[in-house]
């Protein structure tokens, strides 16, 4: 991606400085996340070793076994040298059947030590090796895939969301989005599922203003565009949600399903969600580690800082954010192209010159990652109902894209916030977007903006802003940051908020094999 | 001027625009069918300036023509709600100057229930329907206490926080669990409190309706689609507007 590139003249030392800064400020909460395990950082773990499906009540295996084992010996050896060892001792010869053992009360647990613990530790280690190499199948196969029917032709690629609640409900319509134009297709969630602590099982037809992310549905969802890409010679992608309390769980099981892309912000769940930061992080760390390993591309969530502050006021806390989940996601092994860092038309049209401003914080976002396939989200805050001007503020959000060469465009509804998409308001909305990636879609080659004008001073504005707040960040400590509430309007201590309870330091015994083969590897 | 048309460019011509979509592939019997769509919503004549095939089996129309409908004005009834609405910025200012504290909020799923999807919508700055939760609020101090949460424990909760109302979600009806626990729950405070100084009691739940509010012992009941604004509206209306109950007189 060379479009757009070194069009502002942004301070070279200005920049070095912003990205020092988030790394000062991220470092520390990485050193947190090393130290602490996670509820479902270790039932990801039993899940890529290949436990699945729940018991006649609805809960999973993963969250049975793991319940017991943590009863007997705490979750803070992890759960894999219990586990293993007790299949090393012979009380089962699976997983499965050790998790049906263990919620029957027939199985008791222990911390393995000296020789029982080398033999525990490297059947656990062989375990997750087996489900690691089944996500790389998977990531082999998907650019197998993309070899075989393409990429998309355009820059950006089209987004669009279905949400019906009932997983055979979406795939048609999935499908005639793909016919229709759509690049990449995201299943929105539930309402709601990001506060389970367990990730539902099967294919599911109840879910309230999306559907639920399970592994069935994510599997067949995947094949019905495997099937779209086959009919249409493009590789559709899939997207869905790793966030909320189950993140590290539903990234694995995206890995092992291959989806595509998977969206997950490194603090969208502690501020709007009042998820534990603590838990959040250390899930976060994990999620992003296996996305990494599976070739998944993230999409981050600043669009969401824009709906609840002014988007001029707090530009500069989406720059600060996207720094921010760079540098964790780099830690984490991503690499530029998986980075879909967000941002989003929210600036109110009132306002003179709102699209000149708009132009500048996404040039911005363009120039300070020039390597990353940025995700432009579309006006949901000033869709009012009135479609008519809904639609030309869609026209001239996609302008903003085109002429700024954004990766990944989200299609804007011109019945935003009146009802869920119909098939004319998804076919209007591609009419918009092809209409003005074919009339203006080159026109970042001729788009320079005056170095001293107003776009160019606009952009080292919110740069140096960002400077500022990632100073007192890292001055407070981005824990205490987020406990004052610097970001949002939202106080979110670390000794409060969902998911607390399922936290844990980490002992000196901590073994945790899935941690290790990834890290090996990176 | 009772009786009125609609108006396109001249009084009375009654002039009136729509689209919509028939799923039908797009050739002249689905243009015939536009326009006997059109003359059976009294659209006549019907002119079909737009049909466009959206995918081999659906066209997507716009239609203009007058209707032959009248509208009396007279005639039309509004169901007005209780209390006005307010944006979250007016409901902020009344707190603050009319209460010159904040309010507070202690909101949770009691009994069984664990799904928290309507307490959480409400309540979370996340928000429904385009409208931010009730966290989003300066003037509000929310504390949601999550999922399952036991009546005494809400109560203690609720005294510790010195709270002005309490909002309680049931979504599981197996058994009446909705109404029985909501009961449990109005008849806790009504035993914990004088009637003067009780927090006021908000129900909520896809399976209630406003009328039960008496049945159940609360204030007020909030059906499904119920908004955050709407509840922050009511909350201001009856604690600060008309304070039809005082909770924590301190500064009241």
């Amino acid at each position: 991606m060379t479009r757009a590139v070194k069009k502002l003249d942004l301070d070279p030392v200005t920049v070095r400085k912003a990205r020092s800064l988030a790394r000062k400020a991220g470092k520390p909460i990485v050193n947190i996340a090393r130290q602490h395990t996670t509820v479902s950082v270790e039932r990801a773990v039993l899940r890529l070793a290949g436990l699945a499906g729940a018991d006649s009540e609805g809960i999973p295996w993963v969250n049975r076994l793991a319940d017991t084992v943590r009863a007997d010996v705490g979750l803070e050896h992890g759960l894999a040298l219990p586990v293993w060892d007790a299949l090393v001792r012979g009380e089962a010869e699976d997983l499965a059947v050790l998790a049906q053992k263990a919620a029957s009360g027939s199985v008791t647990f222990r911390l393995p030590e000296g020789r029982d613990a080398v033999r525990a530790r490297a059947a656990a280690r062989k375990a997750a090796a087996g489900g690691l190499r089944k996500v790389d199948a998977r990531r082999r196969e998907r650019d197998r895939l993309i070899a075989k029917h393409g990429d998309p032709e355009q820059r950006p690629w089209i987004y669009l969301i279905v949400a019906t609640g009932d997983i055979y409900e979406d795939i048609p319509q999935a499908q005639a989005a793909a016919r229709a134009g759509a690049d990449i297709i995201a299943v929105i969630r539930s309402t709601g599922q990001s506060l389970l602590d367990y990730v539902p099982e099967g294919a599911t037809r109840e879910g309230f203003a999306g559907t639920y992310a399970t592994q069935e549905n994510f599997r067949l969802m995947r094949a019905a565009l495997d099937e779209s890409s086959r009919e249409l010679g493009r590789y559709i992608r899939l997207t869905n949600y790793a966030s909320g309390l189950c993140m590290p769980e539903i990234a694995t099981l995206a890995g092992l399903q291959r989806l595509d892309m998977m969206l997950n912000d490194s603090m969208y769940g502690i501020l709007f969600r009042d998820i534990n930061p603590i838990r959040t992080f250390v899930d976060q760390r994990f999620s992003r580690q296996i996305h990494a390993r599976a070739g998944i591309i993230i999409n981050t969530g600043e669009d969401n800082y824009l709906t609840t502050a002014d988007a001029v006021e707090a530009a500069h806390t989406v720059t600060v954010s996207q720094l921010l989940n760079e540098y964790f996601a780099k830690e984490a092994g991503l690499e530029d192209w998986q980075l879909g860092l967000g941002h989003a038309f929210e600036i109110t049209p009132e306002i003179p010159d709102s699209f000149r401003l708009e132009l500048a914080h996404a040039m911005l976002a363009r120039q300070l990652f020039p390597d990353a396939p940025l995700k432009w989200m579309p006006p949901t805050r000033h869709m009012t109902g009135d479609v008519f001007r809904g639609y030309l503020l869609d026209g001239f959000f996609n302008l903003v894209g085109a002429m700024t060469g954004q990766g990944i465009l989200l299609v804007g509804m011109m019945t935003e916030a009146v009802v869920t998409p119909w098939i004319s308001d998804r076919d209007l909305a591609l009419q918009n977007v092809r209409y003005v990636l074919g009339a203006a879609g080159n026109l970042h080659e001729d788009f320079h903006p005056a170095p001293d004008g107003f776009i160019a001073n606009r952009a080292r504005q919110v740069l140096g802003e960002s400077v500022e707040l990632l100073e007192k960040i890292v001055d407070d400590g981005l824990l205490n940051a987020i406990g004052d509430g610097t970001f949002g309007l939202m106080k979110r201590p670390q000794d409060a908020g969902r998911g607390l309870d399922g936290v844990a330091k980490r002992s000196a015994a901590y073994y945790n094999p899935a941690i290790e083969l990834l890290e090996e590897a990176q | 001027m009772s009786i009125i048309r609609p108006y396109g460019d001249t009084t009375g011509d009654g002039m009136v625009q729509m689209s919509f979509t028939l799923p039908i592939s797009h050739d002249k019997r689905a243009e015939g069918a536009a326009v006997q769509l059109a003359n059976k919503m009294g659209m006549d004549p019907a002119l079909v300036v737009h049909a466009k095939p959206m995918g081999p089996d659906f066209t997507f129309f716009v239609v203009y023509g007058p209707v032959n409908h009248l509208v009396d004005t007279d005639k039309v009834e509004v169901i007005e709600r209780d209390y006005p609405l307010l944006s979250p910025k007016d409901a902020n200012l009344a707190i603050r100057k009319g209460l010159r504290r904040r309010l507070t909020v202690v909101g949770a799923c009691i009994g069984t229930d664990a799904h928290t999807v309507g307490i959480d919508a409400i309540m979370n700055i996340k928000g429904f329907a385009g409208e931010k939760g009730l966290e989003y609020y300066r003037e509000l101090k929310v504390v949601n206490l999550g999922a399952q949460v036991a009546v005494p424990e809400l109560v203690r909760r609720a005294k510790a926080e010195e709270a002005d109302a309490i909002l309680v979600s049931q979504v599981v009806t197996q058994r009446e669990a909705h109404v029985l626990n909501t009961k449990e729950m109005s008849a806790a405070f009504r035993e914990a409190y004088p009637e003067e100084s009780r927090p006021i009691l908000v129900a909520g739940g896809p399976r209630f309706t406003e009328q039960m509010a008496g049945e159940l012992g609360v204030d007020r009941v909030f059906g499904r689609g119920t908004t955050p604004g709407e509840v922050a509206s009511y909350l201001v209306d009856v604690l600060v507007t008309r304070r039809i109950r005082t909770p924590n007189r301190r500064s009241a």
